[in-house]
């Protein structure tokens, strides 16, 4: 389409830019609007639900929280420097990289109806949720009713982790 | 902790957009069904909109009163959702196995519609209480125990 | 090698995907701070799920939600939906594991008061 091939390009300009500024708060602001061009992607192939919770979650929750920990440094802790250079990793990645761009003949093709994704068991979810749960979204009838064991962990997961950093950070009463 | 905002500007435009986004937030959460969204993207809007009321008018005062008190409800997210899959249970199936919720006159989908709604309830208060509860976490400061060591000591 | 080249092009997400991924990782490796590898750890995580979005895309399909009376459903005319259940759980996941490292980093800043992985190495040999 004629509209990906520039939004890829954003997006990994985005990237990028996050990466290689000097200031920590540039920094993660520019991941913000990393996440954003994500959900534009994202909202293009045809996963709305996905664009939405990325662009709630990664502009929203994840720069705030990155925000309220560099609020707490001084203001020298926030330059970086330039890091000395580890010669194992620029030998071993590029290669790694080269493997995998070798594979890519085994994957299917963008957008492939009969791909093996697409042919076992969600042909059958997108048939049958209509009638066995009456709710138009096949996205939320698959997560909270075929496969709602994951839900159940995921909510205990996501409990942990705010008990896990209230165990942290909160001393002496509240 | 963080202290009010004191420009003028924010406050009264944090007066209008608190209300409307946690609207939008329960919004985006009861209709869930019928198009994009569901329970974890409510409960992060609800848990922004609070972050917002913390951080324009401070942790202890009284505009962002609901901020602390829906920190008492850690965990009721996860018991509302394991206790919909006990009712299962108790209807006589399996664990979250919605056919058998005894509710009294629907028919099968429609139960299956209304354990649908009720763990995408689950979910979103789940998710908005450790989202604020992680705020509150990650902006908590230690002087005070530091200063009574030094003076202690 | 031509032919090679003209699989690769024809697939482009593939590619976006194995720069994403490389370059998190070795940001992860070089940099000594740990805000810096947090960013890092950020980037890794979104390439991989984007990877995993890519899979669900049909060509000519709209989007996974059933319109207005509708009754036999074609599954044809639509995106394959498990992937983005499986999408939506990592993504929240992703958020409160994110929520935790910035916990720990808050706690190393408290305790020793610096932020750079040599400057914490050398406080803990002197101890």
């Amino acid at each position: 389409m004629a509209i990906e091939i520039p939004l890829l390009i954003l997006l990994v300009l985005t990237a990028a830019g996050a990466i290689l500024v000097k200031d920590l708060i540039a920094a993660v602001l520019i991941l913000g609007s990393y996440s954003f061009a994500l959900a534009l992607v994202w909202a293009l192939v045809g996963a709305v639900d996905v664009a939405f919770v990325e662009a709630v979650v990664g502009a929203g929750l994840a720069t705030v929280f990155f925000l309220l920990t560099l609020f707490r440094t001084n203001e020298k802790d926030r330059q970086i420097r330039r890091p000395p250079v580890p010669w194992t990793a620029i030998v071993g990645l590029p290669l790694l990289g080269l493997l995998l761009l070798f594979g890519a003949g085994d994957l299917p093709t963008f957008g492939d109806v009969n791909s093996p994704a697409s042919t076992h068991i969600s042909p059958v979810y997108l048939e049958s949720s209509l009638e066995d749960t009456r709710t138009p979204n096949v996205v939320t009838a698959v997560l909270m009713d075929y496969r709602s064991f994951d839900t159940l962990v995921e909510t205990i997961v996501i409990f942990t982790a705010g008990i896990a950093c209230a165990l942290l950070l909160r001393k002496g009463g509240s | 902790m963080i202290q009010p905002h004191d420009s003028a500007i924010v406050r009264t435009l944090g007066r209008i957009i608190i209300p409307v986004s946690q609207l939008f937030g329960i919004y985006v959460l009861m209709f869930g069904q019928y198009g994009p969204g569901g329970g974890f993207v409510g409960g992060v809007v609800f848990a922004a909109s609070m972050i917002m009321a913390i951080l324009i008018f401070g942790v202890d005062s009284t505009d962002s009163n609901l901020a602390r008190k829906i920190l008492h409800g850690d965990g009721v997210g996860l018991l509302i959702f394991a206790g919909v899959g006990g009712l299962c249970l108790i209807g006589g199936g399996q664990f979250l196995n919605y056919s058998y919720l005894q509710i009294p006159n629907l028919d099968e989908p429609s139960q299956h519609f209304v354990g649908i709604l009720l763990t995408q309830i689950g979910v979103a208060v789940d998710v908005a209480v450790t989202g604020v509860s992680i705020a509150i976490s990650l902006s908590f400061e230690e002087d005070v125990t530091r200063s009574e060591e030094a003076s202690n000591g | 090698m031509v032919e090679l080249l003209q699989t690769l092009l024809q697939r482009p997400n593939f590619i976006v995907f194995v720069i994403l991924f490389l370059w998190g990782i070795y940001i992860m490796a070089a940099h000594p701070n740990f805000v810096k590898k947090l960013i890092g750890l950020y980037i890794v995580q979104t390439s991989a799920i984007f990877f995993l979005v890519a899979f669900s895309a049909k060509e000519g399909a709209t989007v996974p939600i059933i319109p207005d009376g509708e009754t036999v459903v074609n599954a044809l005319n639509y995106a394959n939906p498990l992937p983005h259940v499986l999408t939506v759980t990592a993504i929240v996941v992703q958020v409160a594991t994110l929520g935790v490292s910035l916990a720990l980093v808050t706690a190393i800043y408290r305790h020793f008061g610096s932020l750079e992985e040599d400057e914490i190495l050398e406080q803990l040999d002197e101890q």
